[in-house]
C-alpha cells in the first residue's frame, strides 16, 4: 500500500519499510507477509517500485562483475583458493588463472604463490557462496611489489570519486600507482615518502566521506605537504 | 610474502619506516596504573594501535620441591583471539608461550622480586606472584608492551599481610611494595636487511630476518637475551642491537 519508512532515512534490520504488494524488496531487505523488512543497517533507497538499502558498514559482498584484489591463501588440484576480504573465499581456476597450457600435476606456485596478490574480476557468485574469479579481461594480473591496505569497502565509491577522478588526483599529484579494489583492499607503489601521503590521504577520505566539499580538502591536503 | 619485506626494505634504504617513523623512534606510549580492583597491582599499556593489560596476583601455596625456601613467580600471556585475526582460541600457542618466558626471564634474572624473602615456612608455604598479561589489541611490538605492562603492574604491586593462616587481600594499603628497585626493560630490536629498528608494525614483523629481545636493568647491564626469527645476526649486529636496546630502555624507564 504505502512506504512506511522515509526515503534516505537511516533504518534498521527488522525496522518495516513498507506494506502491501506495491513496493519489491531488493538487496538488504525482505518480504514478510505483505510487509518489506529491512535486513541490514543503511539508507533505505526506494527506486520507482523497487526498494534497497545501500549499507553504510560491513564485510564486502561480493557480486558479479566487481574488480577486486585477492590474496593466493591456498592450493588446490584445479586452481588457487583466494581470500577477498569477505567471509567467504572465491577460486580461481586454472583455466581462468593463466592462458598457458597447464600440464596435469604441474607446480601451480609457479604461477602464483602463497600471499600473492591479484587484481580478478568476479565472474560467478553462487546462492550457495561460490565465488569465482577470472584474470582474463584487461588491467588483470598479478600485483608486484608494493603496499596493501584495507578500507571499509562501502567507502570504495569515494576513493575512486567520480569516473575515477579522486583515485586519479592522487596518481598525478603523488606518481603513485594506486589500484582500488571493490572489495576494500587497496594496493600501492611509489616512492616511499609519496607513498606514505597516499595513505593518510585515503585514510582522510575514508573518515570524511560525509562531509561535502572532500575533493577540495583532499587537493588542499595534498598541496600543503 | 617476499615482495612485502622487499618494498620495506627499499624504503628502509632511504630511512624511511612503513609507517613513516625513524628507525630508532618507538610509537605514543599511554599508560593506566591500577586498572585492576581485585589485583595487587596492575597496569594497561597502549602503544600505538597495540593495547595490553597486565595484573599481578599473589597466593600462599606450597612451594616447588626444588625450592622449598623460596617464593615461586608465574607469568601467563594470553594472546587473545579479540585482538588479532591470527591468534587462535585453545591452548597457549607458541608465541604466547615465548612472550611469557621473555617476560619471566627478564624479571628473575633482574632479580627484581627477591624470592627467598617470599618463604613463610619452608618446605610448607611460601608466597606464589602471578603475573598475567592479556593482548587487547595486537598491532605489532606484542613482546615489548607485554613486558613493559607487567613490570609497570608488578612496581605499584603490594604483599598483602598473612595472619594466621590466612592472607588479609582487604588491607593492601597499608601492605609493604612486592618487587624491589632494579626492574628490567624489555626491547626488542628487529632487523631487516642490514637495518635495526625498535617497535615494529604487524607488516615489519612479518617481512623481519631477526629479532634479538634484551632485559635492561637500571645500570644498564643486560640480564636476558632471546634471539628470534629465521635468519642469523652477526657479531657486530648483536653488538648494534644491544647498544640501541639499551638507549631505548633508558627511554622506556620513565614510564615506570
Amino acid at each position: 500500500m504505502a512506504l512506511t519508512a522515509q526515503d534516505k532515512s537511516v533504518v534498521v534490520p527488522g525496522e518495516e519499510l513498507a506494506s502491501g504488494m506495491e513496493y519489491l524488496p531488493t538487496s538488504g531487505t525482505y518480504r514478510d507477509g505483505d510487509k518489506i523488512i529491512a535486513a541490514r543497517l543503511g539508507l533505505l533507497q526506494v527506486d520507482g517500485r523497487l526498494i534497497k538499502i545501500i549499507p553504510v558498514s560491513g564485510k564486502y559482498l561480493p557480486k558479479r562483475g566487481d574488480t577486486i584484489i585477492a590474496k593466493v591463501i591456498d592450493i588446490t588440484l584445479n586452481g588457487w583458493r583466494c581470500d577477498i576480504n569477505s567471509a567467504y573465499s572465491a577460486l580461481l581456476s586454472m583455466r581462468d588463472g593463466s592462458s598457458d597450457y597447464i600440464a596435469k600435476g604441474a607446480d601451480l606456485t609457479r604461477y602464483y604463490t602463497f600471499g600473492d596478490y591479484l587484481i580478478a574480476q568476479i565472474t560467478n557468485v553462487t546462492s550457495q557462496n561460490v565465488i569465482d574469479l577470472t584474470l582474463k579481461g584487461p588491467g588483470l594480473r598479478k600485483l608486484g611489489e608494493g603496499r596493501i591496505m584495507n578500507i571499509n569497502p562501502h567507502k570504495v565509491p569515494r576513493v575512486i570519486g567520480k569516473a575515477g577522478s579522486m583515485v586519479g588526483m592522487l596518481k598525478d599529484e603523488l606518481g603513485c600507482r594506486i589500484s582500488v579494489g571493490q572489495n576494500g583492499v587497496i594496493w600501492l607503489q611509489g616512492a616511499p615518502d609519496k607513498e606514505l601521503l597516499a595513505v593518510k590521504a585515503i585514510q582522510k577520505i575514508v573518515s570524511e566521506s560525509h562531509i561535502p566539499g572532500l575533493t577540495e580538502r583532499i587537493s588542499k591536503f595534498l598541496s600543503r605537504k | 610474502m617476499s615482495n612485502l619485506r622487499e618494498h620495506i626494505l627499499k624504503s628502509l634504504e632511504q630511512g624511511i619506516r612503513f609507517d613513516g617513523r625513524k628507525l630508532d623512534e618507538i610509537r605514543v606510549i599511554t599508560v593506566e596504573k591500577g586498572i585492576s580492583k581485585n589485583a595487587e597491582g596492575s597496569a594497561r599499556v597502549v602503544v600505538g594501535d597495540t593495547e595490553v593489560m597486565a595484573g599481578v596476583k599473589t597466593a600462599v601455596e606450597k612451594p616447588y620441591p626444588d625450592t622449598p625456601d623460596q617464593g615461586n613467580l608465574m607469568v601467563n600471556a594470553e594472546l587473545l583471539p579479540l585482538s588479532n585475526p591470527d591468534y587462535e582460541s585453545g591452548p597457549p600457542s607458541e608465541e604466547a608461550i615465548e612472550v611469557a618466558r621473555i617476560i619471566d626471564r627478564g624479571i628473575r634474572e633482574a632479580k627484581a622480586i627477591d624470592l627467598p624473602k617470599l618463604c613463610i615456612t619452608p618446605k610448607e608455604a611460601v608466597w606464589s606472584i602471578m603475573i598475567d598479561v592479556l593482548t587487547i589489541n595486537a598491532h605489532g611490538s606484542v613482546i615489548d608492551a607485554a613486558a613493559l605492562a607487567s613490570v609497570i603492574a608488578l612496581a605499584h604491586a603490594k604483599l598483602p599481610k598473612y595472619e594466621d593462616g590466612a592472607v588479609k587481600y582487604d588491607e593492601l594499603a597499608s601492605a609493604v611494595p612486592l618487587a624491589r628497585k632494579n626492574l628490567p626493560i624489555t626491547v626488542t630490536v628487529y632487523k631487516i636487511g642490514s637495518h635495526l629498528f625498535v617497535d615494529p608494525l604487524p607488516e615489519e614483523e612479518e617481512a623481519a630476518d631477526a629479532r634479538l629481545t634484551a632485559a635492561v636493568i637500571e645500570d644498564g647491564s643486560i640480564v636476558a637475551l632471546q634471539k628470534g626469527g629465521e635468519k642469523g645476526i652477526s657479531a657486530a649486529e648483536v653488538d648494534a642491537m644491544l647498544e640501541l636496546a639499551q638507549k631505548k630502555a633508558k627511554e622506556l624507564r620513565k614510564l615506570l
